[in-house]
């Protein structure tokens, strides 16, 4: 064996030692640096599908909201919206799952989070309750008419309307769309039966309007003046039409 | 060593061998995500375009649930609004995530038809995507998702040009190819896709394509299905009803 090493020319030799040197880098750069899913390809895709698995989830799903929140989902259940997703309105809630107290999802309340959907747009489809946010209502927040977890048409007091439909059409969208008529109109009940001899009063005081409107008024979300110095000599609805739109 | 020794310690290598192999295969496939096996789902998604009313709460989940750059452009899924009009000529646009512009009106006695089509990748049976990645880092899971390597991809765009869909684009941080992954890491959790989830209309549905008895499975037997492109072979498993001939 020694006398084959020794026949074995010195220069042969070197470039032996050289090649197994290399070989050995190469084995220990395959073997142990370059991580194992860059060789074998189905290595390479597990870890790619384990990487996009452990991915933050952001949307708990529908199940889990009405462990603490039965009261919403039993309101939900047989209303118009029983089909939504409580994430689609309140926003991606995992976080709140895993720490109810202190991370709270957002509560939409402006008109524009219903307007996504509700807003009329000639591609959405026939029978799809839509409304012109420009005249329905404007500046209103929707909730105050419509409860979103079962979203209904509000109820407007109908009695009147047999007769006065154009004041009640032009009421439903002012700011008075919820107070009865008989609130402002004392209407004594034989109007009902002889319409032109016994006739309905009107507000003819200031201060009738003052109830709610005027500063010292503490009714919420009602605007209020100073009824001493605002338009002083006039009654409130020569100026301000009460049925209309805005109410101005 | 004799013959006999040959063959007995060739036999001991190649089983240890397969026990080896066969471990470490089992061991990766474990980590993907508990117990969730991937060879036992074959997923895919319904669309029905009479319910779409394209309100863009999908675009707006899947952004916030894959965490997709807020500006327009960088889209996993996106609603076209399509505008078919009385002289046959097509328009089709991406709506801005539910609000509609008011210069967007348009006079409707000029529109023949008009609707919403949500569109995602389509998660082919036969990706050309994949075929195009010169290193390999986009490919088919055993449950029929297609996913993009994040650490293999060299971004080059020649899947973003590939797609014939337009699924595809460059994501501005990671500089890589990014796409819809139907939500993989809910996927192996059990849940729905984020799109899915907030669907207000349930304009999409999701299940296993192998599955009789999954909503998609109810889907495909109870619609009318067309699929996007059909003439290219790709053989997508997002399944559209109700689709216009218009849409491409």
């Amino acid at each position: 064996m020694r006398d084959f090493f020794k026949r074995i020319p010195e220069q042969a030799l070197r470039i032996l030692t050289l090649f197994i040197l290399l070989a050995a880098v190469l084995f220990v750069v395959r073997q142990f640096i370059i991580p194992p899913e860059l060789k074998d390809t189905d290595l390479q895709k597990i870890s790619s599908m384990e990487r996009e698995a452990a991915r933050e989830v952001k949307y708990a799903g529908f199940h889990i909201c009405s462990e603490c929140h039965e009261k919403e989902k039993n309101i939900k259940k047989s209303g118009y919206h029983r089909d939504l997703s409580c994430e689609s309105c309140h926003g991606a809630a995992q976080k709140h799952t895993e720490n109810p107290t202190e991370v709270k999802p957002s509560s939409p309340r402006k008109r524009d989070y219903c307007s996504y959907c509700h807003t009329y747009n000639s591609s959405r489809p026939t029978g799809f309750p839509q409304i012109n946010p420009h005249t329905h209502n404007p500046m209103r927040p929707c909730i105050t008419c419509h409860n979103p977890h079962n979203p209904v048409p509000p109820k407007v007091p109908g009695s009147c309307a047999a007769c006065h439909a154009q004041i009640e059409r032009t009421k439903v969208t002012s700011y008075h769309a919820l107070l009865e008529c008989t609130v402002c109109h004392n209407t004594p009940e034989k109007h009902k039966t002889t319409p032109r001899v016994v006739r309905p009063t009107k507000p003819d005081k200031r201060e009738f309007c003052g109830k709610c409107h005027d500063k010292s008024a503490h009714v919420k979300g009602v605007p209020t003046v100073d009824m001493a110095t605002h338009g002083e000599k006039y009654v409130c609805w020569q100026c301000h039409y009460p049925h209309m739109l805005g109410g101005i | 060593m004799d013959r006999r020794d040959f063959l007995k310690n060739l036999g001991l290598c190649i089983f240890s061998g397969g026990i080896i192999g066969g471990l470490s295969a089992d061991a990766w496939a474990k980590l993907i995500h508990k117990d969730y096996d991937p060879a036992k789902h074959y997923y895919g998604m319904g669309i029905d375009i009479d319910k779409c009313i394209g309100c863009g709460r999908c675009m707006q989940a899947c952004k916030t649930e894959n965490d997709v750059p807020i500006a327009p452009f960088y889209f996993r899924t996106w609603v076209e609004r399509y505008v078919i009009r009385t002289d046959h000529s097509v328009s089709v646009n991406t709506i801005n995530m539910g609000v509609d512009e008011p210069s967007d009106l348009f006079i409707e006695r000029d529109v023949l038809r008009s609707f919403f089509v949500p569109k995602l990748c389509n998660q082919c049976d036969h990706p050309p995507c994949v075929q195009v990645c010169p290193v390999g880092a986009t490919f088919k899971t055993d449950d029929g998702v297609i996913l993009v390597d994040s650490k293999r991809c060299i971004g080059c765009r020649y899947c973003i040009q590939a797609c014939p869909y337009g699924a595809r684009f460059l994501h501005p941080q990671t500089r890589v190819a990014d796409k819809c992954t139907f939500c993989y890491h809910r996927l192996v959790r059990g849940m729905l896709p984020a799109c899915v989830e907030v669907c207000p209309k349930q304009a999409r549905v999701f299940g296993d394509t192998k599955s009789f008895a999954s909503p998609l499975g109810r889907f495909v037997r109870m619609n009318k299905i067309h699929v996007l492109k059909p003439y290219l072979n790709t053989e997508p498993k997002v399944y559209y009803a109700n689709l216009d001939g218009e849409v491409n």
